[in-house]
C-alpha cells in the first residue's frame, strides 16, 4: 500500500470511530460529559499536531549545529592541498 | 580486484535477493529469511577471499564547472584512502563544463595515474542522475561512494562510512546532517528553516527510516546501487529521496553517519530557482506512489 493509502486508511478508521460515537442516534448516545469532550476532539488533535510540528521544527532549528571547526579545518586542508598539488606540477 | 567484482555480478545465487516491491506479510517473512541467507552467503564469500580487505571503493564525482574544487577534492580523497590503506578509484564524470574542469581533470589523471583517476566525460550537461549511471558503468569497485565535488562533502567521513558499513553489514551508509554531531556551515536562518521544515514534512509523510533524505553523500554496495538506479525515476533532490525510499521497499539496510556539510566555497550552485516547488512536487509524488 502507498503511504497515501496508509494515511487514508488511518483517517477513515479514526474518523468513522469518532462519527459512530459522536453522531450516534439519541437513544444510543454516550453520557453527556463524554459526548461533550468527544465532539471537538478532531479539532483538538489537529491543533495538538500543529503545536508538535512547530515545536519540533523550532527546536531542531535552534539546535542545528553550526560546524565552525569543520569549516576552519576545511580551509586548512584546502591550503595544504593547493600547496602540495602545485608542488606536483598542477596548473590551477 | 575485478575478478571478484565480476563473480559477484554474475553469480546466480545473488539473483534471489531482488524481490518485488511492496511485499505482502508472508513475502515480508520470506524477505527476512532471504536477507539472513544473503548475509551468511556474503560472510562466507568474504572469508573465501583470503587475507580479507579485498574491498575496492569507487568514488563517483559528477562535475559541472568545478575547476577550482575538483583538484582539492581529489587530493583529499587520495590522501584519505592512502591513509586508511583501502583500494580506491575516482571516476570523474564531467558534463562538458565550459570552465575547463575537464582540462584540470586530465592533469590530475597524469599526477595520480589512470588507474586511480578515471575520466568518463560526456559532451553536454545531461544531469546528475544520468551522470551517476554513466559513472557506475565504469566502476570496478564492489562499493561505490557518491558525493558532490564542490567540497561540501569532506572525504574524511568516508572511513567512518566504511567502518559503519562493516559494523552493521549495511547495504547503504548515508551521511546525515540532522543527527548527532552532524550539521551545516554557511547557511542562514532561512535556509536552515526550510531545510528543517522540509525534513520534518518528509519524515511525517514518508517515515523513511533515515534522517537525511536529500543528502547525496552515501556509500552503496555496487549491486544495490545498480538495482536502485534501475528503479528510480525522479530528478534532483527528489532522486536522492527516492533512492532511500526504494531501498527500504526492497528490504535493504541503511546505516547513518553524522556529517558536517560546509557550503561551497568556490563556484556556483546549480540547483537554484524553483527548488522548493520541485521538492514538494517530488515529495507528494513519492507519498502517493510508494
Ligand atoms: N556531470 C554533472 N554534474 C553535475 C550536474 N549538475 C550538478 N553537478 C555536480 O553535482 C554536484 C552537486 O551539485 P551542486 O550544484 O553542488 O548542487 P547542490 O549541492 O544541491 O547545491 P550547492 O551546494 O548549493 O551548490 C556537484 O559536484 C556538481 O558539480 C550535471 O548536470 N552533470
Ligand atoms: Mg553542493
Amino acid at each position: 500500500m502507498t503511504k497515501l493509502g496508509q494515511w487514508l486508511c488511518g483517517l477513515v478508521l479514526l474518523g468513522s470511530a469518532w462519527a459512530v460515537l459522536a453522531l450516534a442516534p439519541p437513544g444510543l448516545r454516550l453520557p453527556a460529559p463524554f459526548r461533550q469532550a468527544l465532539l471537538p476532539l478532531p479539532v483538538y488533535l489537529l491543533v495538538a499536531f500543529g503545536c508538535y510540528a512547530l515545536a519540533t521544527v523550532g527546536f531542531r532549528l535552534a539546535t542545528f549545529n553550526d560546524c565552525e571547526e569543520a569549516a576552519a579545518e576545511l580551509r586548512e586542508h584546502i591550503r595544504a592541498a593547493r600547496a602540495d598539488l602545485a608542488r606536483r606540477g598542477l596548473r590551477f | 580486484m575485478p575478478a571478484i567484482a565480476e563473480r559477484t555480478a554474475t553469480n546466480p545465487a545473488h539473483r534471489f535477493r531482488f524481490l518485488p516491491a511492496a511485499p505482502s506479510v508472508s513475502q515480508f517473512r520470506a524477505r527476512r529469511l532471504t536477507a539472513s541467507c544473503r548475509r551468511g552467503f556474503r560472510v562466507r564469500r568474504r572469508a573465501d577471499m583470503a587475507g580479507g580487505g579485498g574491498d575496492k571503493f569507487s568514488v563517483l564525482l559528477p562535475t559541472y564547472n568545478e575547476r577550482e574544487n575538483l583538484p582539492l577534492v581529489v587530493w583529499l580523497l587520495a590522501r584519505t584512502f592512502r591513509d586508511s590503506g583501502k583500494d580506491f578509484e575516482i571516476i570523474i564524470i564531467d558534463d562538458g563544463s565550459p570552465d575547463g574542469t575537464q582540462e584540470i581533470a586530465e592533469q590530475l589523471e597524469k599526477i595520480y595515474g589512470s588507474d586511480k583517476i578515471l575520466l568518463r566525460p560526456r559532451a553536454s550537461k545531461l544531469g546528475l542522475g544520468t551522470a551517476y549511471i554513466h559513472g557506475m558503468k565504469h566502476a570496478t569497485g564492489n562499493f561505490i561512494v557518491i558525493m558532490d565535488a564542490d567540497l561540501s562533502h569532506h572525504p574524511k567521513f568516508i572511513p567512518e562510512f566504511i567502518r559503519m558499513q562493516k559494523e552493521g553489514n549495511f547495504d547503504i551508509v548515508s551521511g546525515t546532517r540532522y543527527k548527532g554531531n552532524g550539521g551545516v556551515y554557511g547557511w542562514d536562518l532561512k535556509r536552515k528553516l526550510i531545510s528543517r521544515g522540509a525534513n520534518f514534512l518528509t519524515q511525517v509523510l514518508l517515515r523513511p527510516g533515515a534522517s537525511d533524505l536529500t543528502g547525496s553523500f552515501r556509500l552503496y554496495r555496487k549491486e544495490v546501487l545498480e538495482k536502485l538506479m534501475e528503479k528510480c525515476v525522479s530528478k534532483g533532490y527528489v532522486f536522492q529521496m527516492e533512492m532511500i525510499v526504494r531501498a527500504r521497499q526492497l528490504g535493504y539496510t541503511i546505516g547513518e553517519v553524522p556529517i558536517s556539510f560546509v557550503d561551497r566555497v568556490y563556484g556556483e550552485s546549480k540547483l537554484g530557482g524553483n527548488e522548493i516547488v520541485s521538492f514538494l512536487k517530488g515529495l507528494l509524488t513519492l507519498f502517493a506512489t510508494t
